[in-house]
């Protein structure tokens, strides 16, 4: 049986997914990436073996994606992240055509084209005021952890307009807010709200061309993906459940399936 | 005897400077701002006051300043931080013709006309990056005090290449500096470095002219001293009232306000040469 396996180590999170021949996914995990990557990668693939009772040797074909792929030393191939979340994304919707990923420490939108290629892409990781960190930092200037942020912001009538010039001076506007008797769950929502002014920028420069999908850590919390529909004035695409997180690391074990049947392809030849 | 004071509401910190006719510095005072800027704005008058044993009501003008300049409620009017802190480094020095500024939350570069007057100025003010936050992100991961910055970082030997560019992102590289054994005195050496860089940077945008003098909180750091000096191939003027300067500045131009409502009206500032 010939399963293959996707790590996909981000800045934030490593994750891993493990499919089988067919493309089912038999299992997936999580752990935070740390500073010791290739422990973490080896952790979040024990986890996603699990479910299915599999040993790490019954992974024909180990593929790594994410920032941290050179350095973790394992895998039989290695994919960028932008290629990983293509094959993902357009396994789930197969007409996509633009995918913005919104992860811990990187903010990345593409292109892909009717084939599903990436053709053009731009990204931000220069800057936390366009990525994940902001809303960890602006949750945690109010006292709340970013496991509550999702629940938080489900309760917000109107967003508090926050300039997210900068993710470090957003505390004192934050505060400035909470002083002014600003909802905690409104200024969060206004924090979503500039973090998707700057995604939609991102994605205007590959051209926004319909069917958009969003992938990332940061669509776990529903109303991102609310907020970007108003943005857009289109509709959006999101992976189910928490497998939005999973995307690239998916498409990874299936890049890796690709790869298994060619090399079992040209064995057979030979 | 009259006195003016100046009154500098910076992002982290408040400063304040009482200074006499003479234009000498009589009393000063140093306070967190913190959540409540008018209070701050308060306290610190009143402290500069009282380490001068000087009764209030012979300060004739206040001059508020600093992004919080309009919640010095008791102030006669407000300046921008620009013009006091070139204000304030001319007097000190007085053939500076550039000023950097490092504060808590922006870092500005002024170019000064021989006149005094001011040509230029550019800052940093969207971004934590090369100001004193950096400074303090980096304390935070470290768990260091923030006096410990500077001296830490000049036990250093190799500075370490640090390469981001956002504050954020900087906390964990930090982090990840430590984890993969580089001593603490080289990592801060690699900070300091950074942010001599960046506000270089700013500096270069508005043209280096010497003297240049170097005003604001992250003036009390050794280390960012000798790395400005160092990159920059010449010594930045420092004193010990550099991290006042804004607030000299501010009362300084009080004092002209005393001095121009004393003048009989032929002699104001301004409409000399008036016919």
């Amino acid at each position: 049986m010939s399963r293959t396996a996707g790590i996909d180590i981000g800045s934030t999170y490593t994750k891993a997914v493990v499919v089988s021949e067919y493309g089912t996914i038999l299992g997936f995990a999580m752990e935070p990436t740390g500073f010791k990557l290739a422990q973490a990668a080896e952790r979040a693939l024990a986890r996603a073996l699990e479910p299915s009772g599999l040993r790490r040797e019954d992974v024909a074909y180990l593929v790594t994606t994410g920032f941290g792929r050179h350095q973790v030393g394992m895998g039989d191939a290695s994919v960028t992240d932008l290629t990983a979340a293509a094959r993902g994304a357009s396994h789930f919707f197969p007409n996509t055509r633009t995918i913005l990923d919104v992860g811990g420490q990187t903010m990345k939108a593409s292109r892909l084209g009717p084939d599903s290629k990436v053709q053009s892409f731009r990204l931000n990781d220069k800057c936390a005021a366009g990525t994940g960190a902001f809303l960890e930092k602006t949750a945690r200037y109010m006292g709340y952890g970013t496991e509550e942020i999702g629940p938080l912001v489900a309760t917000s009538k109107a967003p508090v307009t926050i300039s997210g010039v900068c993710a470090v001076f957003a505390e004192s506007e934050v505060i400035n807010q909470l002083s002014e008797g600003a909802a905690p769950a409104d200024i969060m929502h206004g924090a979503i709200v500039s973090l998707v002014d700057r995604s939609v920028q991102l994605m205007k420069r590959v051209r926004l061309e319909p069917e958009f999908t969003l992938i990332g850590g940061i669509l776990r919390f529903d109303r991102m993906a609310d907020v970007v529909r108003n943005a857009l004035g289109a509709e959006v695409n999101v992976p189910p459940g928490e497998l939005v997180q999973f995307t690239a690391a998916f498409g990874a074990a299936l890049l890796g399936q690709r790869r298994l049947r060619r090399l079992e392809m040209e064995r057979a030849g030979a | 005897m009259a006195y003016a004071a100046g009154v500098d509401v910076g992002s982290t910190q408040t400063k304040a400077v009482v200074i006499d006719e003479g234009r000498a510095i009589v009393g000063r005072a140093l306070t967190d701002t913190g959540a409540n800027v008018m209070r701050a704005a308060e306290n610190a008058f009143q402290e500069a006051l009282r380490n001068g044993r000087i009764p209030e009501e012979e300060v004739e003008f206040v001059v508020g300043t600093g992004y919080g300049r309009y919640k010095v409620t008791f102030g006669n009017t407000q300046v921008t931080e620009i013009s006091c802190h070139a204000r304030g480094a001319v007097h000190m020095f007085p053939r500076t013709r550039t000023v950097l500024d490092m504060g808590g939350q922006d870092t500005k570069a002024i170019r000064i006309h021989p006149n005094g007057e001011i040509i230029d100025f550019c800052m940093n003010d969207k971004c934590a990056a090369g100001t004193g936050r950096f400074l303090g992100a980096a304390a935070v991961a470290l768990d260091l005090p923030l006096a410990e910055l500077g001296p830490t970082a000049l036990r250093g030997e190799r500075a370490v290449k640090i390469s981001t560019t956002c504050t954020v992102f900087a906390e964990s590289e930090v982090l990840s500096w430590l984890g993969k054994g580089k001593k603490i005195e080289d990592i801060l050496l690699g900070v300091h470095e950074s942010i001599g860089a960046r506000s270089i940077g700013l500096l270069r945008r508005v043209g280096v002219e010497e003297e240049v003098t170097f005003t604001g909180g992250v003036t009390k750091n050794r280390a960012m001293v000798e790395t400005l000096n160092k990159r920059l191939g010449l010594t930045v003027n420092v004193g010990d009232e550099s991290h006042f300067m804004g607030a000299l500045g501010a009362a300084l131009f009080g004092l002209d306000r005393i001095q121009a409502a004393r003048a009989p009206a032929h002699a104001a500032p301004g409409t000399r040469g008036a016919p």
